[in-house]
């Protein structure tokens, strides 16, 4: 009856937190070997690449940055995630919608980033709208591939138990349907944040003036390889400190119900 | 209190799953008609296959495809619970909350969960997780979900199969106990004719598909009789002429 769509990483255990850390040092490692070799300005190493990301820190743009794209990742993801969610509930419940749009499914999860990003440049500009159009509905197919799976499977023993004890339609969104689902969004939301944040960077690079897609670009102009790396670095840490603090916390709530 | 006052009374002329691809339609009851006292604990038996489970869902409300009609007295506003083959449990919801869930959030009878979940041997596990404890407890906790509601028709689909014979033998003297305490109208759908005579104060039995009742016995036991093996084995052995 339950589906392990997403095995969740449940204790976090000092041993794991130990080998990611001495993992982390291997590679920095390697990259600091690698820069002394290559004695170039288009590899610097991890220390030159800190010291370019505490200045832009201190100059305040990095910051400004960051947040620009932090509030585009989460404005087309919320719409994403409703959008696929509805979406995919639908087509889960009703076969005869499923048939039929089955196959424009298929047709926008084919279609590559790039084209939707450059189409809704073109329809409606380089405006904010537009950008965060193309991200959403980059992520909308797959958040709703995903929930139609979840509304597939949903329970109809547990449907039943719910009519014959009178639930009502609150409570057992609540109480039934809700839960047998979370696993499917949280599996959503997990794989659909890693593509949020990768295809928002093109968004910006295209059409937009802020954000760390923009200042990327702006540093390929000028070959300014610190600068590249010291946005990456900063950016790979804030989403990290996102996932910890914020996904997996909720995901494991969510889960502690299981054996 | 109890809004079944009357005779509930079943009435299926027939019920036929239709065919489904390669399967040919399949008629599953016919010609049924029975009449069950309030307070009757109602057994129903028969083979494997032979629409008991179908039976009960019609009379639940839960499958409304069916030429005929249930009546329950007159009152269309009965308190019906389900105890069904799987215990049917919320896993991502507390012992105490499955229970609890039953029952509208402001109900009176919220008070009488704890009381309950006493009697029923489960206190300790009130904050478990289904998942977590025996499929006997989980039989319990549904056992419970369906007592907390004070039901007027209380529906039972072998709410005791795949457990150990003690572990069963417990969970019906706990049935009858639950149901001395609080008589409702039962019916219990069961392959075990120990436990139906046990159990039962009148056995339905069944034929093979379509379905129809072909016989109709009396239990003379008393609730004191039914926790005494003995006597349960004579009752059986009168019934069915053998141990």
């Amino acid at each position: 009856m339950r589906q392990a769509v997403n095995a969740p990483a449940r204790g976090f255990t000092l041993g794991r937190l130990g080998w990611s850390l001495i993992s982390l040092l291997a590679l920095i490692a390697l990259w600091e070997i690698a820069a002394l070799i290559a004695q170039s300005r288009y590899l610097p190493g991890p220390v030159a690449v800190v010291e370019v990301m505490i200045r832009e820190a201190r100059a305040g743009e990095l910051w400004g940055n960051i947040a620009a794209t932090l509030t585009r990742v989460a404005f087309s993801f919320v719409v994403a995630m409703f959008i696929g969610s509805a979406i995919g509930m639908t087509l889960g419940r009703y076969p005869k919608a499923d048939r039929f749009f089955d196959a424009w499914l298929i047709f926008f999860l084919n279609l590559p980033a790039l084209v939707i990003i450059v189409l809704c440049y073109i329809w409606f500009g380089l405006t904010e709208v537009a950008a965060i159009t193309a991200v959403a509905v980059n992520k909308i197919p797959n958040v709703a591939v995903t929930m139609r799976e979840g509304a597939r499977s949903l329970s109809k023993d547990l449907n039943e138990m719910a009519h014959v004890y009178r639930f009502g339609w609150w409570k057992t969104l609540r109480h039934v349907t809700l839960p047998q689902l979370a696993p499917f969004f949280a599996a959503a939301a997990r794989s659909g944040l890693a593509l949020v944040w990768k295809i928002v960077l093109v968004v910006e690079a295209f059409g937009r003036s802020d954000g760390v897609g923009h200042q990327l670009n702006i540093a390929f102009q000028l070959f300014d390889v610190p600068m590249i790396l010291s946005y990456a670095l900063a950016f790979i840490i804030v989403v990290q400190i996102i996932e910890m603090a914020i996904l997996q916390p909720l995901i494991a709530r969510a889960n502690k119900w299981r054996r | 209190m109890a809004s079944l006052s009357r005779p509930l009374t079943v009435q299926i002329d027939e019920k036929v799953f239709p065919a489904v691809g390669e399967r040919p339609a399949n008629p599953v009851l016919k010609d049924i008609k029975f009449e069950v006292e309030p307070g009757s604990f109602v057994i129903i038996t028969g083979p494997s296959g032979g629409g008991k489970s179908t039976m009960l869902n019609i009379i639940a409300g839960l499958d409304k495809d069916f030429q005929g009609a249930v009546d329950f007295g007159g009152s269309d506003d009965v308190r019906l619970a389900f105890v069904f083959q799987s215990p049917r449990l919320l896993p991502w919801r507390t012992v105490y909350e499955n229970i609890a869930l039953a029952l509208p959030p402001n109900d009176p009878r919220q008070a009488n969960v704890p009381e309950l979940l006493k009697r029923v041997g489960l206190t300790e596990a009130a904050n478990a997780y289904p998942e977590m404890i025996s499929l006997g407890m989980q039989r319990r906790v549904a056992l419970a979900r369906a007592f907390v509601l004070e039901p007027d028709l209380l529906l039972m689909d072998e709410p005791f199969v795949s457990l150990d014979d003690p572990t069963a033998q417990g969970l019906r003297e706990l049935l009858v106990e639950l149901w001395s305490r609080r008589p409702t109208t039962v019916l219990f759908v069961t392959h075990d004719r120990a436990e139906s005579v046990m159990l039962g104060t009148r056995i339905l039995r069944l034929s093979a598909g379509p379905a129809t009742i072909v016989e109709d016995i009396p239990v003379r036991l008393s609730v004191a009789d039914r926790t005494d093996r003995e006597k349960v084995r004579s009752e059986q052995r009168h019934i069915f002429g053998e141990a």
